[in-house]
């Protein structure tokens, strides 16, 4: 088996260029590393200039997510064994303005987070003596799948009306949306649905599918895109056919 | 960039990277898709096709007899053969999504994938077979 293997590692120094280079780095090659080991073992002996994002290690924090080999992943849950023999390439995120190295600007996506209001919405407030909102495990079950999204951006990078249209709010923001909208103790889905039935939202979606593929977390976002076009075509039939049940 | 993204101004030096208007050459998926997508046009093509067939029928047997003799041409057999084609694509990539976007849930539990595909199958395989008895009976 190899003992060493080469990462070409995307570099941007904006002080000193103008357009990104590739650096090649050996690294030590261990059956059990990832492609952030080797990255850490360039950090740490190899080049201390090399800046990239990372926190827990453990597929939890979403901040590790680069491009290996073309492809959107978490390099944390990326085993450098399935790139054998190399060299492994290792790029920022697609679509995104590059700020250093391996680091994207991610703003855009933190502002569309903000917008699809992913908090929940009461039109009222019960009583605090009424007690707390209650749900059963089949409510739950409606938007668990939705809730386990870690904002990794994976399927921004896999998503190419985002990257032709980066005015879309995009997989994640609207599957985010669709988790609130399905909670039963939420009332703000109407105020969702008039930001997200416009072009830059779910119409902007042409189910290309590959954000659910790239999805560490299953969380299929193309689904919860999909189903949110059948809602909105629904209300807008009700409203077209049943004016006076509009809001 | 909108208002609230604004102070990211201060970073002038960010490196923007151009999505090539080839982007879904580099991937079969992608490729896949825009096949996907172009596929409609040759769904477009047979609706126009059985609309010009209904017009002939309306004006008598004799522009009818041309209609056909028109669809025997090579070049007709060839385009209407690579428009199937893409008509095949089209039903079974679309039967195949439809999961995705229908969500059906029967006493709470949700109705697995297959289920939901496999109708779209089954009513495409029994107006199938309808067309085929209506047309070939006589």
């Amino acid at each position: 088996m190899a003992d060493k293997i080469t990462l070409e590692v995307m570099r941007y120094r904006p002080e000193q260029e103008t357009e990104p280079t590739f650096q090649g780095y050996e690294v030590p090659f261990h059956a059990d590393w990832v492609v952030l080991d080797a990255l850490n073992y360039i950090k740490d002996r190899l080049d201390g200039s090399l800046s990239y994002r990372w926190s827990c290690r453990m597929g939890v924090c979403g901040s590790c997510g680069m491009m290996v080999d073309g492809e959107p992943q978490l390099t944390c849950a990326t085993f450098l064994s399935h790139y054998l023999p190399g060299p492994v390439r290792v790029e920022p995120l697609r679509y995104f303005p590059i700020m250093r190295d391996l680091v994207i600007e991610m703003t855009d996506f933190m502002d569309k987070l903000q917008r699809v209001k992913p908090w929940l919405i009461r039109g009222a407030e019960k009583p605090l003596l009424q007690g707390e909102y209650l749900q059963t495990p089949e409510e739950l079950d409606l938007y668990k799948q939705f809730s386990m999204c870690i904002n990794c951006m994976l399927c921004y990078a896999a998503c190419p009306v985002y990257g032709l249209d980066p005015q879309f709010i995009g997989p994640a923001a609207i599957a985010l949306a669709q988790r609130y909208n399905m909670d039963s103790r939420d009332q703000g889905s109407e105020q969702r649905l008039d930001l997200l039935s416009q072009h830059d939202g779910i119409w902007g979606c042409t189910f290309v599918g590959e954000c659910s593929k790239v999805c560490p977390k299953e969380v299929d976002p193309a689904s919860a895109i999909q189903q949110y076009k059948l809602t909105a075509t629904k209300e807008w039939f009700r409203a077209f056919l049943m004016p006076w049940s509009a809001k | 960039m909108n208002d609230i993204s604004a102070h990211t101004a201060y970073h002038p030096r960010w490196y923007r990277p151009r999505v090539s208007t080839y982007w879904w050459l580099w991937r079969w998926v992608y490729l896949k898709f825009i096949l996907r997508e172009i596929s409609s046009i040759a769904v477009a093509y047979f609706v126009v096709l059985l609309l010009l067939q209904l017009r002939a029928l309306s004006h008598g047997p004799e522009a009818y007899a041309a209609f056909q003799a028109w669809l025997k041409v090579p070049q007709i057999i060839a385009l209407n053969s690579v428009c199937l084609l893409f008509v095949l694509l089209h039903t079974i990539t679309w039967f195949n999504l439809a999961p995705r976007a229908i969500v059906v849930r029967v006493r709470g539990k949700r109705v697995p994938d297959r289920l939901i595909a496999g109708s779209n199958y089954v009513a495409w395989l029994v107006v199938s077979v309808a067309v085929a008895w209506l047309i070939l009976r006589g």
